[in-house]
């Protein structure tokens, strides 16, 4: 089987964000970047579909040079080659013309399998991966926590609101979007590191793959929330602070 | 094009909270600019929805209804709609953003060359539409500049149902042409996780962690705290996704939703996703590193600092208080 999965470089969970000066975005000098979480399950599934099934994973990613990091991360986890589409200007682009460069890579590798994560940990739009499906023209299904191959294509675990879940069955080729949290993830061994370095990454310039650029979502501008807090924060060292919200607990808002 | 078309999600004839907040996300944008609202629902007994949505103050309420449309699918429910907003023309379609909606909307949106803009938490002059990034932490502006309809999710809890006027709307029925052969995937009935043995949904204090405790070996800490007190565990989604506690134990929506007297969230960021399950505790108590943790907008009191600090002098308050 022939999976592609689509990952993302996003700023690093614990970063410092600041907003840059013109406020249209973040202070990018500040912040390391890191693999999307839900991608890197999505990796996972793709490494253990392999194994179970032989095949090829190839990683997909769009984005800067530094994007280069987390395609270098996935082949050290075992992906066997890695596609960059360089663009410095995907703040120009929408979810549509992100997916719209990824399509245009893709289509050419006729895949069986294509797989992203559910959702960025920055723009957060969680819709890239099914608008990718109906470019291609496949079916899809998103939330998937498990997939496993049958006669006729598929047969996955999606998860439903509230602790539900539901099977669903699907033909390839088709597209997945992957929750969180289906598998265990694995790290990157040293033998690993060793054998990305000797893994095929090909470029593509977005120039190149032709696609329409022309948003029709902007992103106008990026503000710190409005604070609506009523917070009390108890100040002093961390015996100070506890015994104090013990009292506050206690005495004020009488729940202890 | 002109109006606002809402479309509400029913399960056997049930409108949801977020359905009816979606109707009231649609009546604000529908008041702001000055034009009609509508809504419509689908499925293939939708009725008794359409009788619900009718009670209110809308232009009209359209029942989208086929046999092909009993069980949820993407396919058939974006053939349906794509199919309506066409002959409708509607300028904004509000949805709720629900897993169907993440599920169907974002194919439906390409179909017209657009793309939803999800999870909104506010609509301003413009109108500009507000969604949290960053888990939260920051907050973004976006503006709709295609030429087709604008699709919107709202988020849960964004827009209040309770204001919804009565009235007493038009009901009309569009059939969709579908086919069986153009829905491509067979969906099964919906089961439910693993047995529940704990009872988070009665538990009167929860003490709460989430990855700020950054490896199973810390959670000693967290359970002697939850000792003390006499509480129940509880946890955010990675620590039940690392397999670190059950998944029973996780609050959220996709876990339970709790309303004990106490929640005490300890190095939880406060996500989305994981307030909607904890925020009808009567009182919330955080403690978290970063002074800017969306957790902090929800909390009644708050400690900043590290939690591997304050939670073992949190315990021996606890223990001292209780004699
Ligand atoms: C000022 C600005 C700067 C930006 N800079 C960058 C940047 O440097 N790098 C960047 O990737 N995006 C950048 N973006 C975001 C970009 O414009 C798209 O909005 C984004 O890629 C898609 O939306 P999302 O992040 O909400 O993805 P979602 O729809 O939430 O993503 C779902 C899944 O789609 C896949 N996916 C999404 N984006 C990519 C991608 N780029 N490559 C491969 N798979 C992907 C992943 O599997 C992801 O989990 C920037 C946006 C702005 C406004
Ligand atoms: C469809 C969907 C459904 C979801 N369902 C759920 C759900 O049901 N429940 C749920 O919880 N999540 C859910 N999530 C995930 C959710 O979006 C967040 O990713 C998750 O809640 C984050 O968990 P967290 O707060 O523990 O981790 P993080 O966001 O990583 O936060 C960790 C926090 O710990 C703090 N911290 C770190 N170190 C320390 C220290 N030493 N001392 C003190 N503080 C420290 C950090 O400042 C940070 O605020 C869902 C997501 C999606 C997309």
């Amino acid at each position: 089987m022939k999976i592609i999965v689509a990952i993302k470089q996003v700023p690093e969970r614990d970063a410092q964000v600041r907003i840059d000066p013109v406020g249209k975005w973040i202070e990018e000098l500040d912040v390391q970047f890191a693999l999307n979480e839900s991608d890197a399950y999505a990796l996972e599934e793709a490494l253990q579909l392999k194994e179970k099934h032989g095949g090829e994973v190839i990683v997909i990613s769009a984005g800067p040079e530094r994007a280069g990091q987390v395609i270098r991360e996935a082949l050290a986890k075992g992906a066997d080659r890695g596609i960059h589409i360089e663009a410095d200007d995907l703040g120009s682009r929408d979810a549509l013309g992100v997916a719209r460069l990824l399509a245009a890579a893709i289509q050419p590798e006729n895949p069986d399998l294509v797989l992203a994560g559910l959702q960025s940990e920055d723009l957060g739009l969680g819709q890239t991966g099914v608008i990718l499906a109906e470019l291609l023209g496949f079916p899809h299904s998103s939330l998937i926590l498990h997939v496993d191959v049958t006669a006729k294509g598929l047969k996955v675990k999606r998860e439903l609101e509230e602790g539900w879940f539901q099977s669903i069955e699907l033909p390839l080729p088709a597209v997945l979007a992957i929750q969180s949290g289906g598998n265990k993830l694995r790290y990157a061994t040293l033998m690993g590191i060793k054998r990305a370095k000797t893994k095929e990454v090909r470029r593509a310039s977005a120039g190149e793959l032709g696609a329409d650029a022309s948003p029709v979502v902007i992103l106008e501008g990026i503000s710190l929330p409005q604070k609506q807090r009523s917070t009390q924060i108890l100040p002093g060292s961390p015996k100070e602070a506890s015994a104090a919200l013990v009292e506050k607990l206690r005495f004020e808002a009488r729940v202890l | 094009m002109s109006g606002v078309l809402v479309v509400i999600e029913q399960r056997d004839g049930a409108i949801g909270r977020i359905s009816w907040e979606a109707v009231a996300a649609g009546k604000f944008l529908g008041t702001k600019i000055g034009v009609d609202v509508g809504a419509a629902v689908i499925g293939a007994a939708t009725e008794s929805a359409a009788a619900q949505l009718s009670a209110k103050a809308l232009a009209k309420v359209v029942r989208i209804e086929h046999a092909l449309l009993a069980q949820y699918t993407s396919d058939g429910y974006s053939l349906a709609l794509e199919q309506f907003i066409a002959q409708d023309k509607p300028e904004y379609v509000i949805f709720p953003h629900t897993y169907q909606v993440r599920d169907f909307v974002p194919a439906l949106a390409t179909r017209f060359g657009e793309m939803l803009i999800s999870d909104v938490i506010a609509i301003a002059d413009g109108p500009v539409f507000a969604r949290q990034l960053l888990q939260g932490r920051l907050q973004g502006s976006y503006r709709h500049t295609g030429t087709g309809p604008c699709l919107v999710s709202v988020q849960a809890g964004a827009f209040r149902a309770d204001a919804l006027e009565a009235g007493s709307a038009q009901v009309s029925r569009f059939t969709p042409a579908l086919d069986a052969a153009q829905i491509r995937t067979r969906p099964e009935p919906p089961f439910r996780g693993s047995e529940q043995t704990i009872d988070l949904g009665s538990a009167q204090l929860i003490v709460s962690v989430g990855r700020g405790i950054k490896d199973a070996e810390n959670l000693p800490l967290v359970q002697e705290l939850a000792k003390a007190l006499g509480a129940e565990l509880a946890a955010s989604r990675p620590i039940c996704d690392n397999g670190w506690l059950p998944m029973e134990r996780q609050v959220g929506s996709s876990g339970q939703t709790v309303s004990p007297r106490l929640y005490l969230a300890v190095g939880i960021s406060g996500a989305i996703q994981h307030l909607v399950g904890m925020k009808g505790a009567q009182c919330i108590a955080a403690i978290n590193k970063d002074p800017d943790a969306p957790i902090f907008e929800v909390a009644d009191y708050g400690i900043v600092g590290d939690l591997f600090e304050v939670v073992p002098a949190l315990t021996e308050a606890v223990k001292a208080a209780k004699g």
